[in-house]
């Protein structure tokens, strides 16, 4: 039990950071008429496949701020860790807003958004992050969580391609 | 007139031993250029030294030299026609077959240097798209094409005059000579606009460069000429007068005179001022980042344009044939350098985006060059070997002794 | 010294023939097709200029070329000549905040645009600055930097390709209008014009044209055969080229493929005459510069710090 627990958040980890799909991979349609962008390139992950209540049903919420030691030890929370504790953010199989509403995992953005509001702007606006698809049709977006761990959301160095054949090189 | 041309033609395939060995050694070169240039056509210009960083080189710095050569007969050409001088008078027939022996070569350095060589009547009227007049490349075409039809038209007048035995007349060919004069300066400093007008090249986007063009070129173009004259005057019956000579280096004193005023121009404004676009003038002189592989030879041209300068200034050292002679080879070398290499590569170094390449020419490149100076030392030894016996009227003399007898 | 991969499709080489048959040969093997395609030289040679041809002219000389690609490639390569669309003026953007100079972008439109491997050509160039030095003109650029991460630490990247200038400085110096400004502000070449005097090279102040100093040669697998004719169908030998915006994806709609290459999406694109489009809303909320812009070239490529 606790070992596919362990699994199965390790997994998210190493997802976590790694771009989705490129091109045109199948859009989730976000709700007509607000200003969320239109297709969505849902998180190689589902949240479906390790809902926190299988484990959380049983225990009960400790608000107490301390190091984990029975689960969750590969998370390191890198992102205003000093004024931040698990259940600012979790609740129950959901994300909790800073007034206290719940938001689905899929609609992880809207709870970045809250404290990132330009850059949420941006990425509305096509400015943040990557899109791909028609540059004047159905443009597909990422995640934020996406590209980014959300507790340790730094964008992770990656190795570069080749530089260039120098000119004196080239025969 | 016809049949005077027809005896000429005939004595060009006859000479001494020293004359055949002179065309076996330039047929030589150009069959070896030759197969360099098959070869290039073959596999591409990556035969040469150009890359994307330095993308012209020896070719085009050959062809510029050269455009300075063409330009400078009318150094001769002034002085002959304009003031009556005399001695020059009697040789700038030469000057100009210099001017189109030039001109051919710097259409064949184009041609060498075009990666797509067949494609090239895309370039010309009515056939292909001028892009006119819009590109600098066209109007330099179209003025050195001009530039030999005029000297072409004025050797065969010269020519003909002198078959049937009669003096030059003025007033027909005047209004030509007039025309020639601004006419060499422009293709000089077309050719300067040519690199002058691209702001993405600070080295050379400097006003200062079409004067310096055609202060080089009045400088390199005579020297060439004083060698070629007393080539002349020692392989054939062609009198040269001293007095011409003297009169070049004169003339050449002055040019280089203002030559290096405009180089020091140049130097004091990069170098005081110091922006960053000193820094192709910083490569050649004393270079960039560690890397300078011109600066021996500028620094080699700039001593042999000054020593030049000196021996050319003073006239007593000018007419002693020696220093004559030391002082037009200085010359040419230090011009050629100068305005060759060292204004064609600094122009690409440090390239657009900051990168250092250090362009050097392959030995492909270096045969290729040789074969076209050879092709023009080619042309022009035969036009003067045709022109010679009708020039000092030994076939016209001939003749009538012949005539005489029977 | 005529090892040229066998991967290329290139034909036979013709060196040492051409040598002992003499310069003519010589030259109608550099410019023209040899072998089945023979037949096809004297059209090829006298191919009109792209502008120049009636649409019945260009299909012609479409399927000859597609021909020809077949031949030389061993694959089916369409080259198509969607014109520019109505009211479409493309501009191109890239976050300097968010580049990581991981040279995905450089990688992909090689792929992308049938670029030469061998020898190599690149039609992205990512330079890297150290941060707190001067770098707006370029001087210190490194543009072979080879860490074993990126991005790192005290370094910033900048990705430089064609500025798509509209002002275009190597249109203005082309001597046979071989490479010319699309109504959409794509400039263009035609491959079949262009005589490869590098003049443009040399007016280009963003190093942004490359020019084929051999036969290309690209693996045949990796030989991508949805082109366009000004933009990625193969090129010969001896003619420049340069980035295009994916004319061939763009004009179809889609991004160009740097843009979606980019693993941090700091590249961005779009219809400048669009008040909606990202590129409009970049420069209308960004603080947005163009490299070199005392040269008045007027670049559409338009670079920003989002942070």
């Amino acid at each position: 039990m606790r070992g596919a627990l362990v699994a199965s958040v390790a997994a998210t980890a190493l997802l976590v950071g790694m771009a989705a799909g490129q091109g045109r991979t199948a859009g989730v349609r976000a709700e007509p008429g607000s200003d969320l962008p239109t297709r969505l390139v849902p998180h190689t992950l589902s949240p479906k496949s390790f809902p926190c209540s299988k484990c959380h049903r049983h225990l009960k919420p400790n608000s107490e701020k301390r190091a984990l030691e029975l689960a969750h030890t590969n998370v390191t929370l890198k992102h205003a860790e000093t004024q931040r504790w698990c259940l600012d953010c979790h609740e129950g199989d959901k994300l909790r807003l800073p007034n206290g509403e719940l938001v689905e995992y899929e609609k992880s953005f809207v709870l970045c958004g809250q404290c990132h509001g330009t850059v949420f702007r941006d990425w509305k606006a096509g400015l943040h992050g990557k899109r791909t698809g028609a540059w004047n049709g159905d443009r597909y977006y990422r995640l934020c969580v996406s590209c980014h761990d959300a507790h340790e959301p730094r964008y992770r160095p990656i190795q570069p391609k080749p530089a260039p054949v120098k000119p004196a090189n080239l025969r | 007139m016809l049949s005077v041309f027809r005896a000429a033609a005939g004595r060009v395939v006859r000479g001494d031993v020293r004359y055949y060995a002179w065309m076996v050694f330039l047929l030589a070169l150009i069959g070896l250029a030759i197969s360099r240039y098959v070869r290039q056509l073959d596999r591409g210009l990556i035969t040469t030294a150009m890359r994307d960083q330095v993308s012209w080189g020896f070719y085009i710095a050959n062809f510029t030299f050269l455009v300075g050569i063409a330009a400078a007969a009318i150094l001769l050409v002034i002085p002959a026609y304009l003031y009556q001088f005399r001695p020059i008078r009697e040789i700038v027939l030469f000057g100009e077959m210099v001017a189109i022996t030039a001109v051919i070569m710097c259409a064949l350095f184009i041609m060498v240097d075009l990666g797509q060589p067949l494609r090239v009547w895309h370039a010309w009227p009515v056939l292909g798209i001028m892009n006119f007049p819009s590109s600098l490349f066209i109007w330099d075409a179209l003025a050195l094409l001009g530039y030999l039809a005029i000297n072409v038209l004025l050797v065969l007048y010269a020519l003909w005059r002198l078959a049937t035995g009669r003096e030059y007349r003025l007033s027909l060919i005047f209004p030509l000579i007039v025309l020639s004069i601004p006419w060499a300066v422009s293709i000089h400093t077309i050719t300067a606009f040519l690199y002058n007008g691209l702001p993405s090249r600070p080295f050379w986007n400097a006003s200062i460069l079409a004067p310096r063009f055609l202060a080089s070129a009045f400088c390199s173009g005579p020297a060439l000429m004083l060698i070629i004259l007393q080539l002349i005057r020692r392989f054939s019956a062609v009198e040269v007068d001293n007095k011409a000579l003297f009169k070049i280096a004169e003339l050449i004193a002055y040019a280089m005179g203002v030559n290096v005023l405009l180089l020091g121009a140049e130097m004091f404004k990069e170098f005081y001022s110091g922006s960053v676009h000193m820094a192709p003038l910083e490569y050649l002189y004393f270079g960039l980042r560690g890397q300078g592989m011109l600066q021996p030879w500028i620094w080699e041209a700039t001593a042999f344009n000054l020593i030049a300068f000196l021996i050319f200034l003073v006239p007593r050292l000018r007419e002693r044939p020696l220093f004559l002679n030391l002082g037009a080879v200085l010359i040419v070398l230090g011009v050629y350098v100068e305005k060759g290499m060292g204004l064609v590569v600094p122009g690409f170094v440090p390239d657009t985006l900051g990168e250092i390449y250090e362009y050097w020419p392959t030995v492909s490149e270096g045969i290729i060059a040789a074969g076209i100076w050879a092709t023009g030392a080619l042309l022009f030894t035969l036009m003067v070997k045709f022109t010679v016996p009708i020039y000092t009227g030994q076939i016209r003399a001939e003749r009538a002794a012949e005539r005489g007898r029977r | 010294m005529d090892d040229t991969p066998s991967e290329s499709g290139r034909p036979a080489t013709v060196s040492r023939r051409a040598f002992t048959k003499g310069l003519a040969l010589g030259l109608g093997a550099t410019a023209l097709p040899t072998g089945p395609a023979a037949a096809l030289d004297w059209t090829a040679f006298f191919q009109k200029h792209f502008r120049e041809m009636s649409e019945e002219e260009i299909r012609r000389t479409v399927e000859r070329l597609e021909r020809e690609a077949r031949h030389r490639w061993r694959k089916d390569i369409r080259i198509s000549t969607t014109r520019a669309m109505p009211g479409v003026v493309f501009g191109a953007g890239v976050d300097l905040s968010r580049c990581i100079g991981c040279r995905r972008c450089v990688y992909a439109c090689v792929e992308e645009n049938n670029q030469s491997r061998n020898p190599q050509v690149h039609w992205i160039t990512v330079l890297r600055f150290r941060k707190g030095e001067k770098w707006s003109d370029l001087a210190n650029a490194e543009k072979y930097y080879e860490p074993g991460r990126v991005p790192e630490e005290g370094f910033f990247y900048l990705p430089v390709q064609c500025q798509l200038c509209d002002n275009s400085p190597c249109v203005r110096v082309c001597p046979t209008r071989a490479t010319w400004k699309e109504p959409d502000g794509i400039v263009v070449v035609d491959y079949n014009w262009c005589i490869g005097c590098r003049y443009c090279m040399a007016a280009c102040p963003f190093g942004a044209r490359r020019f084929n100093w051999a036969e290309p040669t690209i693996p045949v697998d990796e030989v991508n055969p949805d082109t366009h004719y000004l933009g990625n169908r193969p090129r010969p030998k001896g003619v420049v080229e340069k980035c295009t915006l994916c004319i061939h994806r763009v004009r179809a709609g889609r991004y160009p493929a740097c843009v979606e290459a980019c693993p941090v999406g700091a590249r961005k694109f779009g219809n400048l005459l669009d008040p909606g489009s990202e590129i409009r809303y970049l420069i209308e909320h960004k603080r947005v510069f163009r490299l070199k812009e005392d040269l008045n070239t007027e670049p559409k490529f338009y670079y920003f710090f989002s942070a």
